[in-house]
C-alpha cells in the first residue's frame, strides 16, 4: 500500500489528462500491449505492484522518453515504467538475458559477461592517454570498448580526437559502466552504486571534461550524475567545434548520398540536432539527404531502455522501417552517432536483406576517412 | 496608489489597440461624449476579427458585423483616429497620463489619397510580397491596404518592401508615383510625434497566435498540408486568397483532420492555459469543411471540449450531428505519407491507436499574450498575472488593473472570445468615462 501512494505522489499519476499524447509517440505502442496512458491511470487507481506479474508489455519500453517529451503536463511515464520495472526485479518477474545483464554489469562492470581486463583491449597499437595524464575523459563505453563492430568507432574516434589536437585520456580497464542502461531496466541500485563509482574515478584523476561516445553515456553524466566542475560532451559536439575552428583538416572528398539517424537520447532528450549534421555536411562531395522523420519525431530505433536484453514479441522491426526509408531516399550510408542505433540498423540491413545496398557508418567512421 | 482627488482630470481617453475591443470601448466612450484617441499599429482599424470568416456558434459573417464598426470607428467625431501608429512613451502625471505617440509614415499623403488602389496595381513588387492579413498565404504589393474594407481606406507603402525606401531607388522613377492621378505619394514623408494628455487609457493590445512551429513533431513549417486555424480562416473567406475555396496545393481536401490544443494547456510551451476559443472555432470551422466539401472526411482530434458559452453547447451537438467525428485523444505525430499526411494518435475513448491519412490537417492555435506586452506594461506600471496578460485588478475585476486610471479590455487580459470581449470593452469605457466625468 505504502509503495503505491509513492508512485501516485512521485510520478503525479492525479495531474494525467488521459490525452494519449504520450501513446501517439510511443514508437512500440502501435505494435505492443505497452499503453502508457492506461498504465498512468491504472496506477492511480490500483495497486499495480500486486498484479505486476501481468504487465510484461513494460519490457517494451525503449526509454526513448518521447512520451515525457511531449506530455502536456509535464509528466514522465517513462519514469514510472522504470518504477514498475524495479518492482518486477524485485519480485523475480524477469528474464534470464536481463539478470545476466545486471549480474555482468554487478560483477564486471559492463552487461556483456565480459572480463574487465579486456575494457581496453580496442586499443591495441593505439597509444592512448591515461585517464590521470589529462584533464580531458574519453569515456568509451561498454558497446565500443566490447562489441567487435563498434569498437571501430572507439578507434575512429581517438583518431579524430587526435587529429584534432584534442588532449584526453581513458580510464582503460578501470572504465566501468555508466549505468544509464541499468537504472532504464529499473535497477535504481545498481545504477546509484556505478555512479558512485564513476564519480569516485573522475575525482580522483581530477577530470574536468568528458567526452562520450554514445549519447546513453553523455545523458547520464550530463542529467543523472549531479557532476560539479566536470563539463560533459557528446563527441559530436567536440568534433564539430574542432571542424567550425579549423582545428580539423578535411581533405578528401567522399562521393556519397548519406542520411543521418538521430538518436533518441542525442535528440529528443538532449537536443543536440545541428552539430552532427554539421561535422557530414563538412565533408565535400557528400550528398546529405534528411529522412522525413528526423530531428524531434526522428523514429527509435528500439535499441535503448535496456531492449538489448528484452526478447520482444514485436512484429516489425522500426530499424527495419528505417533503413528501408533510407534506401528508397537512395542513401547509401545511414550514418549515426550512437553505438545502439548502429548495432539496431546494422541488425536491420541484414533481416531486411538489403546488404550490399546501404552501410551504417558512424560520424567519427565518415570523418575519419576524409581527414 | 489610490488617487484621493480627480479635480484636475483630464475628460479624454486614450484607447491603445483597434481591434474589435478597441473600437468597442473608443466608441463607447465617444458615444458618452468624451474626446477619445484611438492608436492602432496597423495601416487599419479591425484586428484579429477582420481575418475571420464566420462567427461561432451562430455563423454571422465577421466582416458583416465589424465593417459597420470599422466605419463608425473613423467617422466619429469624437474619435481620433491614430492608426499606422504607436506609443513611444507613455507615464502618470499625476492623475492623468501624457502619452508620445509615433505616427509613422505612410509615404501616402491621407488627405490626398482617394484608395483607389492605382499605386498597388503599378508597384514592381506586386504579387510578390506575402500578405500578413491572409496570413500570408495572399499577396501585395508594396504599396498596399491590407484588405478591400480597410479603415482608413488610404494606401500604406511598406517600409520593408518598397525598393525607394530600402534601396533608394525603383527603376527610374516608383511606378506609384507615376500612377498615382492624386499625387498622394509623398516620400519625403518622416515620422511625426503626437503628444497627448488623457485622463483615462484603454488598453486592448489584443494577443499573438502561438507559434505551431514549436511543435515540431506536427510538422507545421513543413508540410504544405498543416496548416493553422487563423490560416484556415482565410482559406475559407470568400475575400481570402482562394476566395473561399478551400483548396490544398489546388485541390479539395476529402479526409480534414482537426487537432486541439496546439499551443494550449501545455506545459512543454509553458502554456499551461486553456485559450477558451479554439474548441469552438475549431467546430465552426469543421462545419464550414461539411458545408463546403460535404464528401469529406472530418476528424477532430481533443482533450477536453469546452463549450460553455450561450449557444456552444448546441453548436458542438449540431456538428456532430453533421457527420464530424471527435476523436478523444491528441495526436503527437504527424508524418509524409505521398503528398499526404498521416496523424497517429490515440483514440482514448476507444483506446485504440491509429493514423489517419490526411489531404489538411489544421492545427487549432492558441492565444498568447502579446510578444512587446511588455514595452507597454513597463511604461505604465502595469502588472502581468504568471500566464504573461496583462493583469486585472482582482480575480472578480477583470476591467481595473494596479493603475488607476487604466482599464483592460479584449484578449491582451486573457484569452476570450469576440462576445466577451465586447462586454469587457464596454465595461472599460463605462469606468474610464466615470472616472473624466468626476470632474463635471
Amino acid at each position: 500500500m505504502e509503495e503505491k501512494k509513492d508512485l501516485k505522489k512521485e510520478y503525479e499519476l492525479s495531474v494525467c489528462l488521459q490525452c494519449g499524447k504520450c501513446v501517439a509517440g510511443c514508437p512500440v505502442s502501435s505494435k505492443s500491449k505497452l499503453n502508457t496512458r492506461k498504465l498512468m491511470r491504472e496506477t492511480l487507481l490500483h495497486d499495480v505492484s500486486k498484479y505486476i506479474e501481468e504487465k510484461s508489455e513494460i519490457w517494451e519500453c525503449t526509454s526513448c522518453n518521447t512520451c515525457a517529451e511531449r506530455c502536456p503536463r509535464g509528466l514522465e511515464p517513462s519514469k514510472l515504467i522504470r518504477a514498475l520495472r524495479g518492482y518486477m526485479i524485485e519480485e523475480g518477474h524477469i528474464a534470464k538475458s536481463v539478470i545476466d545483464a545486471l549480474e555482468s554489469a554487478y560483477k564486471y562492470g559492463n552487461p556483456f559477461n565480459m572480463p574487465k581486463q579486456k575494457r581496453a583491449d580496442w586499443t591495441e597499437g593505439m597509444p592512448v592517454k591515461k585517464a590521470s595524464e589529462s584533464e580531458t575523459l574519453y569515456y568509451v563505453g561498454c558497446v565500443p570498448s566490447y562489441d567487435n563492430r563498434v569498437k571501430n568507432v572507439a578507434k575512429s574516434l581517438t583518431g579524430c580526437l587526435t587529429k584534432s589536437g584534442t588532449d584526453f585520456g581513458i580510464l582503460g580497464t578501470e572504465e566501468v559502466c555508466c549505468g544509464s542502461e541499468i537504472r532504464r531496466l529499473g535497477e535504481e541500485g545498481l545504477f546509484e552504486e556505478l555512479s558512485e563509482g564513476l564519480k569516485s574515478a573522475l575525482k580522483e584523476n581530477n577530470i574536468k571534461r568528458i567526452i562520450t561516445t554514445s549519447p546513453h553515456c553523455y545523458n547520464a553524466f550530463k542529467n543523472e550524475y549531479n557532476l560539479e566542475g566536470v563539463e560533459v560532451f557528446h563527441y559530436t559536439q567536440i568534433i564539430a567545434k574542432a571542424i567550425k575552428e579549423e582545428k580539423l583538416k578535411i581533405t578528401k572528398e567522399m562521393k556519397k548520398r548519406i542520411t543521418y539517424h538521430d538518436p533518441c537520447f542525442l535528440g529528443k532528450q538532449n537536443k543536440i540536432f545541428d552539430e552532427p549534421r554539421e561535422i557530414i555536411k563538412s565533408i565535400p562531395g557528400i550528398d546529405f539527404v534528411e529522412f522525413d522523420r528526423s530531428r524531434e519525431k526522428s523514429l527509435c530505433c528500439e535499441g535503448g531502455g535496456g531492449r538489448m536484453w528484452i526478447e520482444t514479441e514485436s512484429t516489425t522491426r522500426l530499424s527495419e522501417t528505417r533503413v528501408k526509408d533510407a534506401v528508397s531516399m537512395g542513401a547509401e550510408i545511414i550514418a549515426v552517432s550512437c553505438p545502439f542505433c548502429m548495432l539496431t540498423l546494422e541488425d536491420a540491413v541484414k533481416t531486411a536483406d538489403l546488404e550490399g545496398k546501404i552501410q551504417v557508418k558512424d560520424i567519427s567512421e565518415i570523418l575519419i576517412e576524409s581527414l | 496608489m489610490s488617487e484621493k482627488s480627480l479635480e484636475d482630470i483630464i475628460p479624454e481617453v486614450l484607447v491603445i489597440g483597434g481591434g474589435i475591443a478597441g473600437m468597442q470601448a473608443a466608441l463607447e466612450v465617444a458615444e458618452k461624449g468624451f474626446k477619445t484617441y484611438l492608436v492602432e499599429k496597423t495601416p487599419s482599424v479591425g484586428g484579429r476579427m477582420a481575418q475571420l470568416d464566420k462567427t461561432f456558434p451562430t455563423l454571422d459573417c465577421a466582416a458583416c458585423t465589424i465593417t459597420p464598426r470599422m466605419v463608425e470607428t473613423g467617422n466619429h467625431p469624437n474619435i481620433e483616429l491614430l492608426t499606422y501608429s504607436e506609443i513611444k512613451s507613455i507615464e502618470k502625471d499625476g492623475t492623468n497620463f501624457k502619452a508620445v505617440i509615433k505616427k509613422n509614415p505612410r509615404y501616402v499623403d491621407v488627405k490626398k489619397c482617394a484608395g483607389c488602389g492605382a499605386c498597388a496595381e503599378a508597384c514592381v513588387l506586386k504579387g510578390k510580397i506575402p500578405n500578413e492579413f491572409d496570413e500570408s498565404k495572399g499577396k501585395r504589393s508594396a504599396a498596399y491596404v491590407p484588405f478591400p474594407q480597410a479603415v482608413p481606406l488610404k494606401y500604406t507603402i511598406d517600409p520593408q518592401r518598397c525598393l525607394t525606401v530600402t534601396k533608394g531607388k525603383c527603376g527610374k522613377s516608383p511606378k506609384c508615383k507615376e500612377a498615382c492621378k492624386a499625387g498622394a505619394i509623398d516620400f519625403g514623408q518622416k515620422e511625426e510625434m503626437l503628444e497627448v494628455k488623457v485622463g483615462a487609457v484603454i488598453v486592448a493590445t489584443g494577443y499573438d497566435l502561438f507559434d505551431a512551429k514549436q511543435k515540431p513533431e506536427l510538422g507545421y513549417g513543413k508540410y504544405d498540408n498543416v496548416i493553422t486555424g487563423l490560416e484556415f480562416e482565410r482559406l475559407v473567406s470568400s475575400s481570402g486568397p482562394t476566395k473561399g475555396d478551400i483548396l490544398i496545393n489546388g485541390k479539395k481536401p476529402k479526409s480534414v483532420v482537426f487537432v486541439q490544443c496546439v499551443g494550449s494547456r501545455d506545459h512543454t510551451v509553458n502554456n499551461e492555459y486553456c485559450s477558451r476559443v479554439c474548441c469552438m472555432y475549431t467546430a465552426k470551422q469543421a462545419h464550414l469543411v461539411r458545408d463546403k466539401i460535404p464528401d469529406a472526411k472530418v476528424t477532430i482530434c481533443y482533450i477536453d471540449i469546452r463549450a460553455f458559452g450561450k449557444g456552444f453547447e448546441e453548436f458542438y451537438e449540431r456538428v456532430q450531428k453533421e457527420g464530424v467525428v471527435y476523436r478523444r485523444g491528441l495526436p503527437s505525430e504527424i508524418y509524409k505519407k505521398d503528398d499526404k499526411v498521416v496523424v497517429k494518435a490515440e483514440d482514448t475513448l476507444a483506446g485504440e491507436i491509429y493514423e489517419e491519412e490526411a489531404d489538411l490537417v489544421v492545427l487549432a492555435t492558441g492565444i498568447m499574450p502579446r510578444k512587446d506586452s511588455k514595452a507597454l506594461s513597463e511604461m505604465l506600471g502595469l502588472e502581468h498575472t504568471p500566464d504573461k496578460f496583462y493583469a486585472e485588478k482582482d480575480p472578480q475585476d477583470i476591467i481595473n488593473t494596479n493603475v488607476d486610471g487604466v482599464y483592460l479590455a479584449g484578449c491582451c487580459q486573457g484569452p476570450k472570445d469576440i462576445p466577451d470581449a465586447v462586454a469587457q470593452a464596454s465595461g472599460a469605457a463605462a469606468l474610464a468615462a466615470k472616472r473624466i466625468a468626476k470632474k463635471k
